[in-house]
């Protein structure tokens, strides 16, 4: 599915991370660890970047259009599906068939409420979630999330990671909360000092095994 | 006229002001560079005052604006809609072709047009026009339109260019430029956008309401005949009524009405003379073309020399000394709008004064900066005589409203801690070094803007470069007007770049709400 050979990564001509080799397989559950700083969201950007026509992102700053709303947001994961007059025409009076579509997405993550708030009046959970139901409905074989459940608690986190789960067959997510790590994945890749550190399945790792990537 | 102590007296309170001030020493003496060379242009100004008896003629017309009379304007309901119906179709077709060509503003050729257009004022655009279209009510739409057009280009450009918004990296793939531009790119700079024009909206009411001045049925052409025959109780009422205009705009200008506006608006121009197709031919094949070779063989040397007498002619008897006179005026203009707006903006912010003083200011600046700086120079002008004082006051005091209004309204924004000092020193050690940089970036700004107006004032019979453009006109010689017009817009991109180069030199910043 993704997949790197020995290749140096970075943004704006830095290079952040150096020898990197991975092979992501279709139907992997993958969590990203490592102290903030450490390379998680170039890698994650660098998988975007490359693999943007078959995957969903969820980036750290939830990257909403702010003056628009929830509904709007969420409706951008389906631009590519329709015509532009139609999408033109949906941003001027959302339609009743999309509105369909995006409520029940929507519900699942606790913003019917919200659905016709601009998303700058949100919260950061609240954007968080817009974002991920804006992935939800754009869909496709994986998706990439850098924190995405950074400003949600744990009952919501588990709610969020639980809908990615069900609804990507390939899942790649930097994650803080190394016990969420553990929980939903079926592998964990570790980076510490620009390298990768660890990479196993989740089965045949212990809390305890992770502690040295946030240690000096 | 030019008195020593005055002179001393200024530069005393410009350093005593710019002591205190600057963050960088170079903001200070780039400040006090250009507060020099404005009284070196000091010494070569006309500032004399011709008219025999001003004193009594300002008592006149002060008696006149104290006692407006409502009923000597007839057909002003018809006037006052025809004004606005100038500036909204002149700024909606402007604000319409900007925001295409914002879309295409990184093609060089583009920037270089809309900046050429915008070089041009207004009023050298109806002038134009008036040659080519006649006096018809396009001659006014164009006359708007055109500049703002490039103004409106360049402004949205730099504000699409400005935001970074998230969401194009989310987009799915395949999502179409009009959609993502729709939908991830507009939305976030759409209130400012909306701003921007609004504030073109007001401006364009007053370029509609100069225009009155060339011929057009707006409230300029009623207010100049108030203003010449006398009649300032009529004049007076004009004038109020255009700031009620200008002061309920945002009680009528309405999202929702603004399509209705917009259609109704042609239909309310007012009918003028029928364009003449072979004038239009005229002005292009024969008018604009230097008249030692219109018509003549161009192969002969004779053709040629009598060519370069022409040319020689023009630029050392007209363009240096319209030049000169330009730049002499722009640049004491610059400097006592400078100290005008240092002076202006605590009445407006409530560091210094109260709800109650807070009002009188804003009413104060409101009516300053409402008033086109046509007009108020007019009616200096009408005072004292055509030396360049009157148009030093119009425009300082103009420009001064427009930038004190907004350094004001920073100054509010500013957070200071609770034992601060009060009145003077709250001032000169508090809000003044707070805010010096944003000021000196709106007057580098406006730097430009006043030269435009500068120019243009030579309609009015002060010798700047309109001086010469206008009489070329009234000669008919259409071929020395625009090399005379050209040659101003040159010089006002010339400004335009020296601005930037000291904005950029100096790192003010380049975030702007109006320019």
């Amino acid at each position: 599915m993704f997949r790197f050979d020995n290749e140096a990564l970075g943004y704006k001509g830095v290079t952040v991370l150096n020898g990197i080799s991975l092979d992501i397989k279709a139907g992997e559950k993958i969590a990203l660890i490592g102290e903030s700083g450490a390379g998680k969201s170039t890698l994650l950007m660098a998988l975007q970047s490359r693999y943007r026509a078959s995957s969903a992102f969820i980036p750290q700053n939830p990257g909403l259009v702010r003056t628009l709303s929830v509904f709007h947001n969420i409706y951008m994961g389906s631009l590519n599906r329709h015509s532009t007059f139609y999408n033109l025409l949906n941003l001027i009076r959302p339609k009743k068939n999309e509105i369909a579509l995006i409520s029940p997405i929507a519900e699942k993550l606790g913003l019917t409420d919200k659905l016709f708030t601009r998303s700058g009046e949100l919260s950061g959970g609240q954007q968080q979630r817009t974002a991920v139901c804006r992935a939800l409905l754009q869909g496709g074989d994986a998706v990439l999330g850098d924190e995405p459940v950074s400003a949600v608690d744990s009952l919501q986190s588990r709610i969020i990671i639980q809908a990615l789960c069900d609804n990507f067959e390939t899942v790649v997510l930097a994650l803080h909360d190394v016990e969420l790590a553990l929980e939903y994945s079926t592998r964990i890749i570790g980076i510490k000092n620009t390298q990768i550190a660890l990479d196993a399945p989740t089965s045949s790792l212990q809390r305890s095994d992770l502690d040295f990537l946030y240690t000096a | 006229m030019h008195p020593p102590a005055v002179c001393s007296a200024a530069i005393l309170i410009s350093s005593t002001l710019l002591k205190g001030v600057s963050k960088f020493p170079s903001e200070r003496s780039v400040s006090l560079g250009f507060v020099l060379l404005a009284f070196v242009c000091l010494v070569f100004a006309d500032l004399s005052i011709t008219t025999l008896d001003p004193w009594t003629e300002m008592q006149r017309m002060a008696t006149g604006f104290a006692t407006p009379d409502f009923f000597a304007v007839t057909n002003m309901g018809r006037v006052l809609i025809q004004t606005i119906a100038f500036a909204l179709c002149g700024v909606g077709l402007g604000a319409f072709f900007g925001f295409f060509l914002a879309q295409v503003f990184h093609i060089a050729l583009v920037r270089w047009s809309c900046a050429f257009v915008r070089a041009i004022h207004e009023l050298f655009w109806a002038l134009i026009l008036l040659q080519i279209l006649g006096l018809t009510p396009l001659t006014g739409v164009l006359a708007i339109a055109i500049p703002y057009a490039g103004i409106c280009a360049k402004v949205y450009a730099e504000t699409l260019e400005e935001s970074q918004p998230g969401a194009l990296a989310i987009l799915p793939v395949g999502s179409g430029i009009v959609s993502t531009f729709f939908f991830a790119r507009l939305p976030d700079v759409w209130v400012h956008i909306k701003n921007y024009t609004s504030y073109r909206f007001e401006c364009g009411l007053r370029s509609s309401a100069v225009l009155g001045f060339i011929g057009l049925p707006t409230i300029g052409f009623y207010l100049e005949t108030a203003f010449s025959e006398g009649n300032y109780s009529e004049a007076g009422a004009m004038l109020l009524l255009f700031y009620a205009l200008i002061a309920s705009l945002r009680f009528w200008l309405r999202p929702r009405l603004l399509g209705f506006y917009l259609v109704a608006a042609p239909f309310l121009l007012g009918e003028g003379a029928s364009i003449r197709f072979d004038n239009v031919v005229r002005f292009f094949t024969s008018d604009i073309v230097p008249a030692p070779l219109r018509g003549n063989d161009l192969a002969l040397a004779q053709t040629w020399s009598s060519f370069g007498d022409w040319l020689q002619l023009l630029l050392v008897d007209q363009a240096l000394p319209g030049i000169i006179a330009t730049l002499l005026l722009t640049q004491i203009t610059l400097v006592c709008t400078g100290f005008l707006t240092l002076a202006l903006f605590p009445l407006i912010s409530d560091k210094f004064f109260g709800k109650f003083g807070r009002t009188i200011g804003q009413l104060l600046l409101i009516v300053l900066r409402s008033t086109p700086e046509f007009i108020l120079a007019y009616i200096f002008l009408q005072l004292w005589g055509p030396s360049m004082l009157p148009a030093i006051v119009a425009l300082s005091l103009h420009n001064s409203a427009i930038i004190g209004h907004l350094i004001g309204r920073y100054s509010q924004s500013l957070v200071l801690r609770p034992d601060c000092p009060r009145g003077f020193n709250l001032y000169g050690y508090e809000i003044l070094p707070r805010v010096y940089g944003q000021f000196l970036a709106f007057l580098f700004y406006r730097w430009e803007v006043i030269m435009r107006e500068t120019a243009i004032l030579g309609i009015l019979g002060i010798a700047t470069l309109g001086f010469y453009v206008d009489s070329a006109m009234a000669d008919i010689r259409l071929d020395r007007a625009m090399l005379l017009i050209l040659i101003t817009a040159l010089l006002n991109i010339f400004i335009d770049s020296l601005s930037r180069y000291f904005r950029n030199r100096l790192r003010l910043s380049q975030q702007v709400e109006y320019s």
